[in-house]
């Protein structure tokens, strides 16, 4: 067992902080690791979440990417038991050329079993199939007080408590999957674009449940009458028969690996107002008025930004953050006002992303609730963007909508309480695995999680 | 924990009556801050800044007495503080210091050695021993308030500018010693502010209010400037000051 310090980050590269991390390799040497830590623990993956989830300052990081068992697909019933450490890219690239692929994706492959669990991470299928832990059949979780295997009917409570507990729970050893079925590794793709944020929000309310896949990107930049205006691309796994030419011949190929890396942080401020309204102007013109049975490959539609290793370094040395943030149907109204106040605020966002979500699943802190969501990525450098944000928190929480925890670096723990009304709860639930506290992270004491 | 634009959720001050640190600190409160300590000399006038916190919405604001004439001290006030905060605390403000009267200090040995104590001597023995804390912290940052006046000492207030060049030229060291650990060290350099310290005197050129200063402190404190100016300006002025011939400097008005 080996043992460094090292300072950490999120993705979103604020907020650094130092901890000792250790990497074991088994479930004998993770117990091990939680039983002779004095200070606080807790788990890290690939580091994709772009706060201090992952971090804890004067404790102990256990970074999971030691515990990689894989054991192949059961052929008869599509399920996988994975180590916690296995990413998703990792899982697709051995599950794909079987016939399998993973029942939910987030927008990037780089993240663990164990973090994919740890923020109960979504898709652009939500609205059909739920979030990650919706499809999680058991996990082998190592808590302060004793490790067991937890299912949604042996221990729901526990099951569910750490769907999106972001590790505070405890460490995920490994889990089994029930992956879903495909014919190929492509994609048939929808795509239109909508002139303002009213139409685009019109049609993906009455035409998103006629796809698995959904999701718009809106721009966030342009004011007046095009405010919001977006383009919807939305598909389907595409059938064998589909396929055409080269495709046929390997209708099931693993996503190719990346080609591109940012080799170093530019200064800050490379993305600014200008260059992103650039940016989500030229995004918006090569994007075709009306598109229909566009055959992608699963990387392309899934994982752009996978192309490019780094990108995060993009926003510069100050940084970056992503506020996503989840109101009911009856508040879509939210979503138009947030993009309304960043806009008269000047506050420049990068890749606004909106889509629709399916219903809650029992998790107390798991995110995803029925509605609009909207992801929207924020260079660090604007200096009204904190209160801006604020303002916008208040306006999320008097709705009854959240943030997702996976995303937050800037949250308070009285607006955080108010957005998560099943905190007591969790609370409970926790103090019977964890009754000392041991389990902690930057982000949980920042939020006033005991 | 401070979180991603640096806001802190706790805040210790050293020479915890300074107006322009309580005026920061009022700032800090409004955003994320809600546990305070308040060091300081004078009993009465840190219950009352800590009563003002508190109606300005802080959780819970601790006041501790010290006298920065006693270096020896410095282990034990840190010791109390952290213990007072909670066992972390995210940002030290440094604002112990006095301006003397140069006229007296001209002819007063113990007077001026006492003000090195005051604003040199104990500031130092008290950023040695909060180093090891924030190590082991894993996270922190500190500000230390210093002075334009110790960019270039001027005839008018040599001694208390000597303090702050030393005190500035310490916490530059004190700052690359602490960066790999996640530490964050800036040093502020507010020109002449109007407060009870400056009372009495007249204006010198680029004087601000305290409320505009601790504005512009506060944004530079969210920045990764290693120096905070007050008010911005006065980095283009300290540059000139920097590059003037001494016949020219000894012109200057006092």
């Amino acid at each position: 067992m080996s043992t460094h310090q090292e300072l950490l980050t999120g993705w979103g590269n604020t907020a650094p902080s130092l901890a000792d991390v250790v990497r074991p390799r088994n479930e004998e040497e993770v117990t091990t690791d939680l039983q002779n830590t004095p200070g606080s623990l807790i788990a890290r993956g690939l580091g994709r979440s772009y706060g201090d989830a992952a971090q804890c300052a004067g404790g102990t990081v256990l970074s999971n990417r030691g515990l990689w068992n894989l054991t192949p697909i059961d052929p008869s019933t599509g399920l996988v038991t994975v180590g916690a450490g296995v990413s998703l890219d990792e899982l697709v690239s051995i599950s794909i050329p079987a016939g399998w692929f993973i029942p939910v994706t987030p927008g990037t492959r780089q993240v663990t079993i164990g973090g994919a669990i740890a923020a109960d991470i979504h898709g652009k299928n939500h609205h059909v199939d739920g979030s990650f832990m919706n499809h999680v059949r058991s996990i082998r979780l190592a808590t302060p007080t004793g490790t067991l295997t937890i299912t949604p009917e042996s221990e729901p409570e526990l099951f569910w408590a750490t769907a999106g507990a972001m590790g505070l729970t405890g460490v995920v050893i490994d889990a089994t999957v029930q992956m879903i079925p495909i014919e190929t590794s492509y994609i048939s793709v929808d795509t239109e674009r909508f002139p303002n944020l009213d139409a685009t929000m019109a049609a993906m309310a009455s035409g998103d449940d006629d796809y698995r896949y959904s999701v718009a990107w809106v721009d966030c930049m342009t004011a007046g009458a095009s405010m919001g205006r977006g383009v919807i691309t939305r598909g389907d796994h595409a059938p064998k028969s589909m396929l055409e030419g080269k495709q046929t011949r390997h209708p099931l190929s693993p996503p190719a690996s990346t080609k591109l890396a940012v080799p170093f942080t530019p200064p800050s401020g490379l993305l600014n107002r200008l260059s992103i309204k650039a940016f989500n102007e030229a995004w918006f013109r090569k994007s075709p008025k009306k598109r229909d049975g566009e055959i992608q490959s699963l990387g392309t539609f899934f994982h752009p930004l996978d192309g490019v290793d780094w990108w995060n370094r993009l926003h510069g040395h100050r940084g970056f953050l992503q506020y996503q943030f989840v109101v009911s149907d009856a508040h879509g109204d939210v979503v138009t006002k947030a993009i309304e106040l960043l806009s008269s605020q000047k506050v420049p966002s990068f890749l606004a992303v909106l889509k629709r979500f399916g219903p809650h699943n029992p998790g107390p802190l798991s995110f995803p609730m029925k509605g609009w969501t909207l992801a929207l990525d924020i260079p660090i450098g604007p200096p009204q963007l904190a209160g801006v944000l604020d303002q916008l928190d208040l306006m999320v929480g008097e709705a009854g909508g959240r943030l997702y925890l996976a995303k937050d670096s800037r949250l308070s723990p009285q607006q955080f309480r108010a957005m998560y009304p099943q905190l007591g709860e969790f609370e409970r639930i926790r103090k019977t695995i964890d009754p000392q506290g041991h389990l902690a992270s930057d982000l949980s004491r920042r939020l006033g999680i005991s | 924990m401070r979180n991603a634009f640096g806001q802190p959720q706790s805040v210790l001050v050293l020479g915890g009556t300074s107006e322009i640190a309580l005026s920061v600190v009022e700032r800090l409160v409004a955003a994320r801050t809600q546990t305070v300590v308040l060091a300081g000399r004078n009993p009465s006038g840190l219950d009352l800044a800590a009563q003002e916190l508190r109606d300005k919405g802080a959780q819970s604001v601790e006041t501790l007495v010290f006298d920065a004439d006693e270096p020896s001290n410095a282990q034990a006030v840190i010791d109390q503080a952290f213990e007072k905060a909670g066992g972390s605390i995210d940002l030290v403000l440094i604002a112990v210091g006095q301006l003397g009267d140069q006229d007296l200090l001209d002819n007063d040995p113990d007077g001026a050695a006492a003000l090195f104590t005051t604003n040199l001597t104990w500031p130092v023995a008290a950023m040695t021993a909060l180093r090891s804390k924030l190590i082991t912290q894993g996270s922190g940052h500190v500000a230390v308030i210093a002075s334009i006046a110790g960019v270039r000492v001027r005839r008018a207030n040599f001694t208390y500018g000597a303090t702050k060049a030393g005190l500035d030229a310490f916490t530059q060291g004190y700052s690359d010693s602490l960066k790999p650990y996640g530490v964050k060290v800036q040093i502020i350099r507010p020109g002449f502010v109007r407060t009870k310290m400056t009372e009495g005197m007249a204006d010198a050129p680029f004087s601000t209010d305290v409320g505009p200063a601790a504005d512009t402190i506060v944004k530079g404190l969210s920045s990764s400037a290693s120096v905070i100016w007050s008010p911005p300006l006065l980095q283009g002025v300290a540059l000139v000051m920097r590059s003037l011939p001494g016949v020219l400097w000894r012109k200057m008005p006092s």
